[in-house]
């Protein structure tokens, strides 16, 4: 076998070994979106349970709460980003990371201090790789987001929005995720978390002109919300990690069917190119063959 | 019993029972309050214990709801919970 042969044949059984990964990760990714879905879709009758009290009792009762008060100077703002831990992903969470630096870049020009949070082994990998810092960090389970993470994760922020700016506190806090529109689509998404502006957890959001009932409230609306509130930021935390996960999958879905389809195409055009050389290889020695045997003849 | 109540128990990752129900006993902090059809709008602070909840269809449900919240409107009862469960 001549030695351009032998270069075309391993570069195909290369491809082909990747190729073999690259659609069992594909397959994987595709159930596991539809599992990821359900949770969202699982999940929403409690955010909407919540969405809904937390809405009663801000509309009806003349309570302030730090929670929902807007502050008369914001110095710091808190940034929790949800990345993925593992790659493969395509852009995932290249263009989460992209999203929070443009968000960081423009609380800073509102002359903002911006601190991050990190969801995910890529981010924690981002910033380490770059010296910079974050306040906490949490890794491991982002393709199955579990709940406790999300209380961990809203008891921090809620911990921190609660401190003094003197003590490391932080006046506004912002979320960057991805959310899951459809198996092509993942969209980066911001949302202002605290102070509350209270929206629905699922998209779109239908103008509510509906009116709440007068409630009672029990023991009575400051406690209720007292209470309520961080629920309402672990749910809203909960279906960020929710929505991420279910777009982590779809990423990576769609980038393992495209780098399957490309060693497709390698593998074609290595096997063009092997059966061309194979070919001119058998013509070369049969020429020799040919020319050899004319030459026994002629020195007859 | 002219009317049933709508009932729906929910936890953080998943509704976990959904149906009518004639009569709803549920402690708050403020102590145990029972619900039929017809109550008024009402948000309340559940306390640890368990929440009953008469079906309609004969069937008596106790869910466990810690740190949860009640609301009533409408004859429409939520259990919210963060990790509430069935106990039978």
């Amino acid at each position: 076998m001549g030695a351009q042969l032998r270069v075309y044949r391993s570069r195909i059984k290369s491809a082909q070994t990747t190729k073999k990964i690259t659609r069992a990760m594909e397959l994987i990714s595709a159930s596991r979106i539809q599992k990821a879905q359900q949770r969202v879709a699982a999940s929403a009758p409690y955010s909407r349970a919540i969405t809904r009290a937390v809405s009663a009792v801000a509309t009806y009762s003349n309570v302030d709460h730090p929670l929902t008060s807007e502050r008369e100077k914001l110095d710091t703002a808190a940034v929790v980003i949800f990345t993925s831990d593992r790659g493969l992903a395509g852009a995932f969470s290249s263009s989460i990371l992209k999203e929070a630096e443009q968000l960081a870049e423009l609380l800073r020009s509102e002359g903002k201090n911006v601190v991050f949070y990190l969801v995910g082994r890529k981010a924690v990998g981002y910033f380490s790789f770059r010296k910079r810092a974050s306040v906490k960090a949490w890794t491991g389970g982002t393709d199955q987001p579990q709940f406790d993470t999300a209380k961990e994760i809203a008891d921090a922020v809620v911990e921190a929005y609660n401190l003094d700016d003197q003590e490391g506190g932080v006046d506004e806090i912002h979320l960057v995720y991805n959310r899951f529109v459809s198996m092509v689509s993942q969209v980066p998404e911001v949302v202002r978390l605290l102070p509350l502006e209270i929206v629905e957890g699922e998209a779109p959001v239908e103008p509510s002109n509906e009116v709440y009932p007068l409630y009672e409230f029990e023991p009575d609306a400051a406690t209720v919300l007292d209470a309520l509130l961080p629920i309402y930021v672990e749910s809203r935390i909960f279906n960020a990690m929710l929505q991420s996960a279910a777009a982590e999958h779809a990423a990576r879905q769609k980038a393992m069917k495209s780098a399957s389809d490309n060693a497709d195409n390698l593998i074609r055009d290595f096997t063009r190119l092997a059966n061309n050389a194979r070919q001119s290889e058998i013509t070369q020695q049969i020429s020799e063959i040919v020319g050899g045997a004319d030459a026994l003849a002629s020195a007859k | 019993m002219a009317r049933p109540l709508n009932v729906s128990v929910v936890s953080a990752d998943q509704q976990i029972w959904a149906g009518e129900a004639s009569m709803v006993v549920a402690k708050t902090v403020e102590g145990e309050i029972g619900i039929l059809a017809g109550h008024e709008p009402m948000l309340a602070i559940l306390a640890a214990g368990e929440v009953r909840v008469n079906a309609t269809s004969g069937e008596r449900l106790v869910a466990r709801a810690d740190d949860g919240f009640l609301s009533v409107e409408n004859d429409t009862v939520t259990i919210v919970a963060r990790d509430a469960e069935l106990i039978k």
